[in-house]
């Protein structure tokens, strides 16, 4: 009869929806009192309903019998229309047009005010929207589709967020749906990218103010367990002849990437993935930036980063979110995370593990973000100086070390304080004040002391800050260093990294993942274009002999500090340029050279001023 | 509005031995977590709680996470409406077939046809849908209205209210108010309670 009807065309919409509410009420009993006729009008309507691709025809009906639903919604009943409402909660809006969407959407948040019943079928049914149907999953990410996705997200947050305005508590209940729907490590790609996409688009509604902080810790989440699923096995083997400093795998980019085996030795593709993910994600904390939220964002995800990625130190890649989004705000966001980072390092409260991994992130971030000024980084140094120098002062008198373990908080902060300076040395000489407060730490103090980093911490980094601080007249006393050439790492280093091996752990390391690299390379800082103080210095052998070796692999492309491309001549004199130099009048000191000889300056500078570096 | 009641409590809260240093942020979360949910113990929704005084001692379970309990006592804000009770809520929609309300910002009413009595009707005036009264043209629910009606249910996990609007001193309160329909001496006014509870475990 229904359908009849609406052939006809000549009904109103208040029509419609009453003979359809009559169907429903016809077919609310129990089985045996449902008349054949009632029963097959309603075997109708849920036909109409049936969630498979339609043409347009029957988009036409379907859209009409949704609108006459909406307006029914007191009569659907959860025990008698089972079959219906499995069609509605099956509906795929990726399949229709908009008026069918429009329609579909209306219908669903009528369901869901209605009391007791359909809040959490609902809830679920525009969850499960956030990802495409399969058969169109494949193409969504092409240009043509972007708008079209857009726009089907844009609906299904406004569903949501009028949900929300009527029905206060359903973030409570999305927050189960999304938790039971977030796509895992193992799920594919094109199931993945959507789902991430959409959440975190809820996150810029009304509706994100409540659920900020559980989108972007699960996303967080998702990223680390991607990134320690990939293993370096493959790419990058520990290599004696390599060095800290040369791991710069700048043309990395161009080789082909052999998608690492999780285990069972499956190709997942876990590097595309999170690398596409990673993509979103950093798009994502620019969308907050410009809107003006990068604050509220950027705190959450300083708390995720507490939580999840500070102390998993194989993650190689997720930290980089924080990086990434610390270059959009450096004043507040970036130097929020390094305090941060140090307030951990400090505190006694914490434990060891993670006090020793926030000290390496904060010399891998000062080191590598090129938008930390100066004043910040001389600061920070001078900080973790005096941290350093207090604890020798404390262990003054207690019996020699027996274990490089047993301080293993004062090497890690040590190397820290070394490896910074490798990076900013020259540019904190540049600048006088800067310049003054460096002469004024009491480092020579720290290197003489019965802890002996020296002999301790990583011989890559004792050498490479050794030159330069040589080379800047830093140093003053003679320092012999115990150095096993060509070393990554000792015996010694090793023991105090522990296990986990945070002797080691650089985590702001040169990013490898192709498409996400364009939000980081701008700000970081590579080795090869770092100013060493020594640069300035004619590149001789002897200036070779004290720098890291060179790998002999492509790696080096991108260096371009000729000077140190290796020369063979046997130059005994060291050139000094003047402007650049140390103006404290020289005192003949030694450097001691790695083959053996000792060099002797041969020449004073033009000017001579009085001396301003600690005794 | 009725359903509301301030209670004293004692309580006892567990509490993780890694936050022995943080006691008192533990007990906050703890409670927090209540808040906003029936519970069975308390007969209500927590909807705020004040902690009072809490004891420097507290015992230790044994077992095999060795948690602690803090006796404490605390004053609470409880919703425990019971049916026929009258409520008070802000309209957010107007349909043919029923009105949504939210009631104390968290919890949504709904008001089915069927229990709207009979002299309201459903009209759209000026674009707005508005609900009439026919008795008394000046009497008018529309989005934003605050209605008061009478509690028939309470689904206690979604916090769902089902209203109605069949009692004649319901309605618009703005109109209620006017007419002096507000203080009817037969409803039942509960004035906040000092209930003590006891010992009610809270678990983590």
């Amino acid at each position: 009869m229904a359908t009849h009807e609406m052939e006809d065309g000549c009904l109103s919409d208040s029509d419609v929806q009453s003979s359809v509410a009559e169907i429903l009420e016809n077919v609310a009993k129990p089985p045996i009192m449902i008349s054949e006729h009632d029963g097959d009008l309603y075997g109708q309507l849920v036909l109409m309903l049936i969630p498979v691709e339609k043409n347009l025809d029957e988009e036409i009906l379907f859209v009409t019998a949704l609108k006459a639903l909406s307006g029914a919604v007191s009569k659907i009943n959860n025990i008698f229309h089972v079959s219906l409402l499995r069609n509605i909660f099956s509906i795929y809006i990726w399949d229709y047009g908009l008026d069918a969407r429009n329609a579909i959407l209306e219908l669903i948040t009528n369901l869901a005010i209605v009391p007791d019943k359909f809040l959490e079928d609902c809830l679920e049914m525009l969850v499960r929207n956030f990802q495409p149907p399969g058969r169109i999953r494949g193409y969504i990410y092409q240009p043509k589709f972007r708008s079209h996705k857009q726009n089907i997200y844009v609906q299904l947050h406004e569903a949501l967020c009028y949900i929300t305005s009527l029905v206060p508590i359903a973030p409570f209940k999305l927050k189960d749906i999304l938790d039971r729907r977030m796509p895992k490590v193992h799920a594919e790609k094109m199931e993945m990218l959507p789902f991430v996409e959409c959440m975190l688009g809820l996150e810029s509604n009304e509706i994100g103010d409540y659920l900020r902080s559980t989108l972007l810790s699960m996303v967080v989440e998702l990223l680390v367990d991607l990134d320690v699923s990939i293993t370096w096995g493959h790419i990058l083997k520990e290599d004696n002849n390599k060095d800290i400093f040369d791991i710069e795998l700048e043309d990395f980019h161009n080789a082909e990437y052999n998608p690492v085996g999780v285990s069972g030795g499956k190709k997942d593709n876990n590097p595309d993935k999170l690398d596409c993910l990673m993509v979103i994600v950093c798009e994502h904390i620019k969308s907050s930036a410009s809107d003006g939220h990068l604050v509220k964002v950027f705190d959450i995800l300083m708390e995720s980063f507490r939580k999840t990625v500070l102390n998993a130190y194989r993650s190689k890649f997720s930290q980089f979110i924080m990086f990434y989004a610390c270059s959009l705000e450096p004043e507040i966001c970036g130097l929020k995370f390094v305090i941060f980072l140090i307030d951990i390092f400090v505190s006694k409260a914490e434990d060891p593990i993670s006090r020793m991994s926030a000290v390496c992130y904060v010399a891998s971030y000062l080191s590598r973000a090129r938008f930390i000024s100066c004043s910040v980084v001389s600061s920070l140094i001078k900080r973790l100086v005096e941290w350093c120098y207090e604890y020798c002062h404390l262990q003054a008198g207690s019996e020699r070390i027996n274990h490089p373990k047993s301080h293993r908080l004062f090497y890690a902060g040590f190397q820290a304080v070394m490896y910074i300076l490798c990076f900013r040395m020259q540019s904190l000489m540049d600048i006088q004040e800067l310049k003054s407060v460096l002469f004024h730490l009491p480092l020579e103090a720290i290197l003489c002391d019965p802890l002996d980093p020296l002999r301790i911490c990583l011989p890559t980094i004792v050498k490479e800050f050794l030159c330069q601080a040589m080379a800047a007249h830093l140093l003053k006393k003679p320092l012999i260093s115990s150095l096993q050439d060509n070393l990554l790492e000792s015996e010694m280093s090793a023991a105090f990294g522990g296990v986990e091996r945070l002797h080691m752990f650089f985590p702001f390391d040169p990013y490898l993942l192709k498409e996400s690299d364009r939000f980081i390379k701008p700000n970081f800082e590579s080795w090869s274009m770092v100013r060493k103080t020594y640069t300035n210095l004619n590149s001789e052998d002897e200036l070779d002999d004290l720098d890291p070796l060179s790998a002999d692999d492509g790696s080096e492309d991108g260096r371009d500090d000729d000077e140190l491309a290796g020369g063979d001549d046997d130059e005994d004199e060291l050139e000094y340029s003047i402007n650049q130099m140390s103006i404290t009048p020289r005192p003949v000191f030694e450097i001691a050279m790695a083959d053996g000889r000792v060099l002797i300056p041969s020449r004073m500078p033009a000017r001579i001023r009085p001396s301003v570096s600690p005794v | 509005m009725e359903g509301l009641t301030v209670s004293d409590a004692n309580l006892t809260v567990y509490i993780h031995p890694s936050m022995t240093n943080k006691v008192r942020g533990a007990i906050l979360t703890q409670l927090s977590s209540l808040l906003f949910r029936y519970s069975e113990d308390l007969e209500g929704v927590l909807l705020a709680y004040q902690v009072n005084v809490r004891n420097k001692v507290a015992r230790i379970l044994p077992g095999l996470v060795p948690h602690f309990g803090v006796k404490l006592k605390a004053t609470l804000l409880l919703f425990a409406p019971k049916p026929d009770m009258l409520i008070e809520g802000k309209v957010v929609k107007i349909g043919r077939e029923s009105i949504h309300a939210i009631v104390l910002g968290f919890s949504s009413a709904a008001i089915m046809r069927g229990d709207i009595r009979e002299e309201f009707k459903f009209q759209i005036e000026k674009g707005t849908e508005t609900y009439i009264c026919k008795s008394h043209k000046g009497h008018r629910i529309k989005v934003g209205s605050i209605i008061r009606f009478a509690l028939k249910s309470m689904d206690e996990e979604i916090l769902h209210i089902s209203g109605s609007l069949m009692p004649p001193n319901t309605g618009c309160i703005h109109w209620l108010s006017k007419c002096g329909m507000e203080h009817d001496p037969h409803t039942k006014r509960c004035d906040p309670l000092s209930l003590s509870l006891s010992s009610l475990d809270v678990n983590i």
